[in-house]
């Protein structure tokens, strides 16, 4: 078993899977987590099964090949080396092929399958059977050893989007309605046992927005119902907070940069908490205040500026009532900056470093 | 005129929906840009000017859902109440409808089959395994649906909302991708011994194809092999429907009176999306109207630029402390952080402007709070007019 130096709330998962709704940054986060997890020393797979290539474009790194390759490396922490991060883009017509070449040794009868059409048919046709391949490929590299070792230390993948997860990880079970017997049942129950079993876990990403946080909490609800036992949730990840948000939320524990005064802070957190009404008496105030700072020379620049703080506190009102609404399933919630200036290697590593303050990996 | 690379051609919504001959809306973009609320603001718009518009859904957020009367997805347009008629535009109407996609595929079914061959299709495992989560069987049956709508011509706009695909227009291949699979050998092949009959059929195929089957067999079993078998005879007179079908359905697309709008969210992966649209679209030849770039941060007090509002926060904070200069320095750095956020959206504009100088481009203003009901859609219509 590996030994971890310190404790996070994963200790003894191996396979993460991030789902979230298309928007909230899925890829991204799943390859920040991956760079975190590989802080700790051992090698992480971080793997894609949608065929965008959307870790290629954030790596910054040729589209990839059905090939486990290099991308980055995790930073060191407390003086031992960071592992490297694996990147591998998995489609279903490869993996049914590298499936027959190791498990019947069909190599040529792969190339006739193709040439027929049987793959493509298998893959986009065959209900269930291009999501088993692809769950299948996660657990082969979970499980996959070499001396005696894993060969990694994780493997997080950048699922489906929240709307799809149960259906694509209970593949097992929709094979297995289909064919009761035969050597895909087979498949299909060696994967369940990966994708069931505790070590494995799906994180959710979203926004303080109403679609992915009723998304979020829908998706967690369902995983308990998937197969017999379930599977088991992991964090919620809000992503793209800004940093009022960021302050007024976990205080402390937010990460990113505070370039706002405390006072402001307060200021800003105690408006958008005041109940709207007032705006007269905003207006009046801030009028003293533009006039202190030198700008009282434009007479509707306090009314305009009192309308984007009650935008402002309106937008924050019902964030917060969402963020509450994330806490209700009891998983852990990780909060993640808004990125503005471009998601780039040092970005991921502030977003990596992010997740490990907040006992992510 | 012609417009430079910085500005571009402005996109009036207004224009597209007042013009009689606009048939058919189709909303396209990747998910989490606002597209539903797009389209059924578009939806509202019309119908307040007077069409008489259907909006076709395929997953609402639960609250706009319910805000245009719709609680169950029952794949049949409902009326939406509350919608303003009357005034200067003659009397308009909206439906809206949410797309089931098992429902769509069972009705192809039951209007293609005699009633005993329709049954015996509708209980194929295989075909409810297809018909319920074969990738693609939800693009396709939007686009079944469009045309559906299309024929029975009771509405003279139909705005349609596609699926968030995984690759971005599958919508577009799905007929042709069905198309191929049906004609494809392989179903030849995997019909042929159900057809003819065990030792005939073996007859008939040559060695290649006998190996095939073998394998076929060796990996998805014979039960799943049969059922297959099963589902695709009792489908086959049904194909050359499902083509024609699909075909229509494209060419409907490529018609005048159809207009095809990407929605974009001013953020990076969304606007790299919406080219990747664009550009798909033209290779199509599908009349592309342009990109809706939606929830737009604009300021009301622009003319006070972020840097001069930094400043003057900095000058409140080294006075007296009071309420007033707290709620200044609140409403100041807030102001800066506006306005930073909007100059970072609007060279992400430019740069797709650079990269499709005549795509027009339509802004649409972001809203406070989740758009749910018909209030909310109509100050998102708001900004459909001219500027």
């Amino acid at each position: 078993m590996h030994v971890s130096v310190r404790d996070t709330d994963w200790d003894g998962v191996r396979l993460h899977v991030v789902t979230g709704k298309g928007g909230t940054g899925k890829t991204t986060v799943a390859a920040a987590l991956a760079l975190a997890l590989a802080s700790n020393g051992r090698p992480v797979l971080l793997m894609e099964v949608e065929g965008r290539q959307g870790i290629a474009q954030l790596f910054d790194v040729p589209p990839l090949p059905y090939e486990e390759r290099r991308v980055a490396v995790a930073p060191a922490d407390d003086g031992r080396p960071g592992g490297d991060v694996f990147a591998l883009a998995v489609d279903p017509q490869s993996a049914l092929i590298e499936y027959l070449e190791m498990f019947y040794n069909l190599r040529q009868a792969g190339r006739a399958l193709t040439r027929l059409g049987v793959v493509d048919f298998a893959t986009t046709i065959a209900p269930g059977l291009s999501d088993v391949l692809l769950t299948g490929k996660a657990a082969e590299a979970t499980r996959r050893k070499s001396g005696g070792r894993q060969v990694y230390g994780a493997v997080v993948m950048d699922a489906p989007p929240t709307g799809r997860i149960s259906r694509f990880l209970n593949v097992s079970s929709e094979v297995s309605g289909l064919a009761r017997v035969g050597p895909i049942r087979g498949h299909a129950d060696t994967v369940r046992s990966v994708i069931a079993s505790p070590q494995t876990v799906v994180h959710f990403v979203t926004l303080l927005e109403e679609m992915p946080v009723q998304e979020t909490l829908d998706g967690i609800a369902e995983l308990q119902g998937v197969g017999h036992g379930g599977i088991r949730p992991g964090g919620i990840v809000v992503n793209m907070m800004r940093e009022a948000e960021l302050a007024e939320g976990n205080g402390g524990r937010a990460p990113g940069r505070t370039s706002m005064s405390s006072k402001a802070r307060t200021s800003l957190a105690s408006k958008a908490r005041t109940s709207l009404g007032s705006k007269a008496r905003d207006i009046h105030a801030l009028e003293i205040a533009l006039k202190a700072a030198g700008l009282g020379d434009d007479s509707g620049l306090a009314a305009d500026l009192a309308d984007e703080l009650a935008d402002e506190a309106r937008t924050a009102r019902s964030q917060r009532a969402l963020r509450r609404q994330l806490d209700e399933p009891g998983q852990p919630c990780y909060e993640l900056p808004l990125i503005t200036d471009g998601i780039d290697l040092a970005a991921l590593y502030r977003l990596a470093q992010a997740l490990r303050e907040q006992g992510a990996a | 005129m012609s417009p430079t690379r910085e500005s571009p051609v402005p996109l009036v919504v207004d224009q597209l929906i007042d013009d009689r001959r606009t048939r058919i809306i189709v909303c396209c973009g990747s998910g989490g840009v606002g597209k539903t609320t797009i389209a059924a603001a578009i939806g509202l718009r019309a119908a307040e000017r007077g069409r008489h518009v259907v909006v076709l859904t395929v997953d609402p957020a639960r609250r706009l859902a319910q805000s245009m009367g719709l609680t169950s997805l029952d794949n049949t347009p409902r009326p939406v109440s509350g919608v303003r008629t009357g005034g200067i535009a003659p009397s308009g109407s909206m439906h809206a409808m949410m797309l089931d996609m098992k429902r769509t595929f069972d009705e192809i079914v039951e209007s293609h089959a005699d009633p005993d061959r329709a049954a015996q299709i509708l209980a194929n495992p295989f075909y409810q395994s297809l018909s319920s989560s074969f990738a693609g069987t939800q693009e396709y049956m939007a686009m079944e649906k469009l045309g559906q709508l299309r024929r029975a011509d009771e509405w003279d706009l139909i705005v349609v909302d596609t699926p968030p695909s995984r690759s971005a227009l599958d919508f577009l291949d799905a007929p042709q991708r069905l198309g191929r699979f049906l004609d494809g050998r392989l179903l030849r092949l995997l019909v042929a011994p159900a057809r003819f009959g065990g030792r005939t059929g073996m007859k008939v195929l040559n060695a290649g194809f006998g190996m095939v089957t073998g394998v076929v067999t060796k990996i998805i079993g014979s039960q799943l092999l049969r059922d297959v078998q099963t589902f695709v005879s009792a489908m086959d007179t049904m194909f050359g429907g499902f083509r024609e079908r699909a075909e229509y359905t494209y060419r409907l697309l490529r018609a005048p009176g159809t207009a095809f709008l990407v929605i974009a969210a001013p953020e990076p992966d969304a606007l790299r999306e919406a080219s990747y649209f664009v550009e798909r679209l033209e290779r199509d030849g599908m009349p592309l109207a342009g990109l809706i770039l939606n929830r737009l941060h604009r300021s009301p007090a622009a003319r006070l630029s972020a840097a001069r509002s930094l400043a003057a926060a900095e000058t409140l904070q080294g006075l007296t402390d009071s309420e007033s200069s707290a709620l200044g320095i609140a409403a100041l750095q807030l102001h800066a952080e506006r306005m930073r956020q909007a100059e970072s959206e609007r060279r992400l504009a430019r740069r797709f402007t650079a990269a499709h100088p005549l795509v027009p481009v339509a802004q649409i203003p972001a809203q406070p709070d989740d758009v749910h009901d018909l209030i909310g859609l109509r100050v998102v219509g708001a900004a459909f007019g001219p500027d």
